[in-house]
């Protein structure tokens, strides 16, 4: 095999996942929701596969199932026969109706074609039937999920209301078990919280003796009607432009003012953010929080020597990667790739600014793949890959250590019930970070050890 | 909502002719859906808007079975998704090379889809070949390049006449009909590979193994047992698949296919240019196996093969007996539901569920063709659900109808088994254990009573199936 150009125009071992990937993931954090993508078949398959290897929850989505006949004449009869099969089979209250890059390229007019089929069937009115577009060929799965919240806050949350004195939190993407977490630190801060969107239980669902057809959980309709009358919103994206930015919607539609903050991932981003709910709620940080980040900080020395200077190759979605950066400077490691699966100058910038203190700055890569990662981390000597399982194939190369995750992992179970954030989540990250180190020095050193 | 009163569970208007039930009593021959004429079974068909079909597209059916070959480059020209979903997907070993585990796309972006993206195929190839020095080279179009109309077929070429290897236009557009049409774009785009090399002699005793994709190492526990038989493969198609090989499939003295669904088109095509003869066979399930390796033994009408093949069969079986009896006292009277993609292998699963003295109550595939279902009706029990192109909440409804014991299928369904309470058996790509073969039949025994035998389940209760939400 030969050296790899710097500047090829093909892609190897994607990084990044298509938009409409997205769309159906913010979607399932809402109540009785249902996404139909309106596109080719196999689209929604490799999609509901996609989701469930790392959820271990079924998931339906569906599928207008555009044919060669309507792929040259347009999808809208297939669009209409799908919208009225999805309705009767699942009797959602949301139905998300997100395009794809065929139906994109094609050409048709989603919103009109509903707007048609519900002349024709008024019963369908009872559906809030939210379109999303979502060309497959322009930015990632990222750009899908925030547009999507921001699709339904626009139907939903699009003027002032009275005040609730609620917070709105919109998490982004993070795992079932964070979305649990936070629901219990704002509880714990005695304030009513509505999450968007919430897939704590839709993609962690316990056994139940029913099969629904739509997990319960998620969201609901009324709640986020009642975001528009919180008294503030808390947005962990900070890489997103403003059009993306489902607390700076509301601050403009329903004058919810609103700050977007790193994700609560490491000691410092952790402090902005109970520091915020602190100040808006005008509640000290509960008591558990103060343990939680005392033990934090006690972790922190416990493990510093093991991570110090170690070199970490990190990959993922921006803001998760942003927030684990900040991390790992933190607690001496040192990140030598630190790559995006979206685009972003706001993520570089970002990751610029803290990496500023280090020796020798990280390889920024933006809307990546997995060959100029494994080129990056190679270059640079990383010993530690932190992302989803798809860096497993890196890892084996390079034969260092993959600390898993984020989204997808598909070759471990458990995924949904990780959790990231908070004191608690970063010390969970932490202990795995130097356990995962410390298990490769006990490998490397003859026959191992019994004491550290 | 139409409620099936044949079969007893809710399907969507116009999918009541892809589920019937073999009825008791009647004989193999006759049986028809109730109340319906013509065709058996509706099948092969498109799926149904809105009905969240568990069959993927055309462009998966072609990557799919081409993806195996390890030394050849596999890019697909189209946007990311296509190939972020499909990377590493078939779960096929090799033992030499491994291109095909990589997934090379050309990402398309929206100034590819308004000006064409021919340039940046032709970049990303050029580059691709240069870089890995791949054998061969398939393209596989995708739904948007079908649309924007790039002249795949023009740049791939080009590519070919510069870089002097195959190079392959794969016409696997997503929209273009059902898996099945992905299968026939593959084994296109293998017959061209075939055809464009020289043919050789047909050499004695020679076999091409189509239809095996080497999963968990299962081909080459196939090709072990031809050799003992005394036949030489000439080329996989496409498990552990290299260029060279399938180059050379002509001069093979028999095409021995499997998957039926998807190579069967292939093994036609070289039938009807070069008068090479196939036979359908199956590696699961002991008697399958057993029938199948009979079968081509009796083709070559060779009488050391035939004595080789007896022995081979007698020494596997009797090898397998003890654990397999093990597992028969254990499982039997157990009820399976089986899910797969080809109707084909359904059939076998059905032989080998009877092996273990289990009852299939229900068996259904994606893209089970009118003959496929016809072989199905005639092995399975009466009062058998055969269903097509299911969707989960038909598939939940009728694991709880039936009251099974576990299912069989992909990895989208092990979900739903599971919150219904039901074990689950993996017989797709993502299985890590040989099922096929002699072997195989042990570790598919063990699998099965793995799941079913589990003491979780006592903690679990059987959930009521698909109830509105």
């Amino acid at each position: 095999m030969k050296s790899s150009a710097s500047s090829h125009v093909s892609t190897t071992n994607p990084c990044r996942m298509c938009r409409p990937m997205g769309a159906c993931l913010a979607f399932r954090g809402i109540a009785n929701s249902m996404v139909l993508l309106h596109g080719s078949q196999g689209c929604s398959t490799y999609m509901r596969r996609y989701i469930s290897s790392h959820f271990n929850e079924p998931v339906d989505i569906a599928s207008s199932s555009l044919s060669e006949k309507s792929a040259v004449y347009g999808g809208a009869a297939n669009l209409k026969q799908g919208i009225r099969n999805v309705v009767a089979r699942y009797s959602p209250s949301v139905l998300g109706v997100v395009t794809t890059c065929l139906t994109e390229t094609i050409g048709d007019d989603v919103r009109q074609i509903i707007a048609a089929l519900l002349v024709e069937e008024p019963s369908l009115r009872e559906v809030l039937i939210v379109p999303v577009s979502a060309p497959s060929y322009s930015g990632s799965h990222m750009d899908g999920f925030h547009d999507s919240c921001v699709a339904i806050l626009e139907r939903l949350a699009s003027r002032p209301i009275p005040n609730n004195g609620a917070i709105n939190i919109f998490p982004g993407f993070i795992s079932p078990a964070d979305i649990r977490h936070l629901g219990r630190i704002l509880a714990d801060f005695q304030t009513p919280a509505i999450i968007l969107p919430d897939f704590s239980q839709t993609l962690d669902g316990g056994i139940s003796d029913v099969y629904r057809r739509i997990p319960v959980g998620g969201t609901s309709l009324e709640q986020i009607g009642q975001m528009a009358g919180a008294a503030f919103s808390i947005e962990f994206n900070v890489t997103s432009p403003e059009r993306q930015s489902s607390s700076a919607l509301l601050e403009s539609l329903a004058d919810v003012s609103g700050e977007r903050l790193p994700l609560p991932i490491g000691l410092r981003n952790c402090d902005f953010f109970f520091q915020a709910l602190s100040d808006m709620t005008l509640t000290p940080v509960p008591a558990r929080y103060k343990e939680e980040r005392a033990r934090l900080l006690d972790a922190m020395v416990d493990a510093h020597k093991y991570l110090f200077g170690k070199k970490v190759a990190v990959y993922g979605d921006a803001d998760m990667v942003l927030a684990l950066t900040g991390f790992m400077v933190d607690v001496g490691l040192v990140p030598v790739v630190c790559a995006s699966s979206g685009d972003g100058a706001e993520f570089t910038r970002r990751i610029s600014e803290a990496t500023a203190g280090l020796e020798t700055r990280p390889a920024v890569l933006t809307e990546t793949d997995f060959d100029r990662i494994g080129s990056g981390a190679t270059e640079a000597g990383a010993e530690l890959l932190v992302g989803s399982s798809k860096g497993n194939h890196i890892a084996r190369r390079l034969d260092i250590p993959l600390l898993r995750l984020g989204f997808p992992i598909h070759d471990r179970i458990g995924a949904q019930r990780l959790l990231h954030i908070g004191y608690q989540g970063t010390i969970n990250l932490l202990d795995r970070l130097t356990n995962t180190i410390i298990a490769q020095q006990q490998d490397e050193y003859g026959n191992g050890y019994s004491y550290m | 909502m139409k409620s099936d009163k044949r079969i007893g569970i809710e399907v969507i208007p116009g999918r009541e002719g892809h589920i019937c039930r073999k009825d008791a009593g009647a004989s193999a021959e006759t049986v028809k859906p109730a109340g319906q004429s013509g065709p058996d079974i509706a099948c092969n068909r498109e799926s149904m808007a809105g009905a969240v079909s568990q069959r993927a597209c055309v462009f998966c059916g072609a990557r799919v079975v081409l993806n195996p070959i390890a030394d050849a480059l596999h890019l697909i020209h189209g946007p990311i998704g296509c190939s972020t979903y499909t990377w590493d997907i078939r779960g096929s070993l090799s033992s030499g090379p491994e291109l095909h585990r990589l997934s090379f796309s050309t990402d398309l972006r929206e100034k590819d889809v308004i000006f064409g993206g021919e340039p940046k195929l032709y970049h990303a190839l050029s580059e691709l070949i240069e870089k890995h020095e791949p054998r061969a080279a398939f393209v596989y179009s995708t739904c948007i390049v079908g649309v924007i109309g790039d002249d795949l077929k023009a740049v791939c070429a080009r590519v070919e006449k510069e870089r002097g290897i195959p190079v392959i236009p794969v016409r696997s557009e997503g929209f273009k009909g059902n898996k099945n049409e992905g299968y026939k774009a593959a084994c296109q785009a293998l017959f061209s590979l075939i055809d464009r090399a020289p043919r050789g002699e047909t050499v004695p005793l020679s076999v091409n193994i189509l239809g095996d994709f080497n999963l968990a190492g299962e081909l080459w526990m196939i090709r072990g047992y031809f050799e003992k038989m005394g036949l030489r493969v000439v080329a996989n198609i496409s498990g552990d698949g290299r260029v060279a090989d399938i180059e050379k499939a002509a001069s093979a003295a028999l095409n021995v296919v499997q998957c039926a669904g998807s190579m069967t088109h292939l093994a036609r095509m070289m039938e009807q240019h070069y008068g090479m003869p196939f036979l359908r066979v199956s590696y699961v399930g002991t008697d399958d196996m057993a029938d199948s390796l009979l079968d081509i033994a009796g083709f070559f009408k060779d009488k050391t093969v035939q004595t080789r093949t007896e022995e081979l069969i007698a020494s596997e079986i009797a090898a397998l007996a003890p654990e397999l009896e093990y597992y028969r006292e254990r499982l039997k009277g157990r009820k399976a539901a089986v899910y797969v993609g080809g109707a084909f292998k359904a059939v076998s699963l059905i032989k080998a569920f009877r092996a273990l003295g289990m009852q299939v109550a229900m068996v259904g595939s994606q893209t089970g063709k009118a003959d496929d279902y016809a072989q199905v009706r005639a092995v399975a029990d009466p009062g058998t659900v055969i269903i097509d192109d299911a969707n989960p909440l038909e598939l939940a409804q009728l694991m709880n109808r039936l009251g099974v014991d576990i299912f069989v299928g992909g990895v989208k369904e092990r979900p739903v088994a599971y919150k219904l309470g039901v074990a689950f058996c993996d017989h797709n790509h993502e299985r890590k254990r040989p099922l096929e073969g002699f072997a195989g039949m042990v570790n598919f025994a063990r699998e099965v009573y793995s799941s079913i035998a589990s003491p979780v389940w006592q903690w679990v209760p059987r959930a009521a199936a698909a109830e509105g939400s």
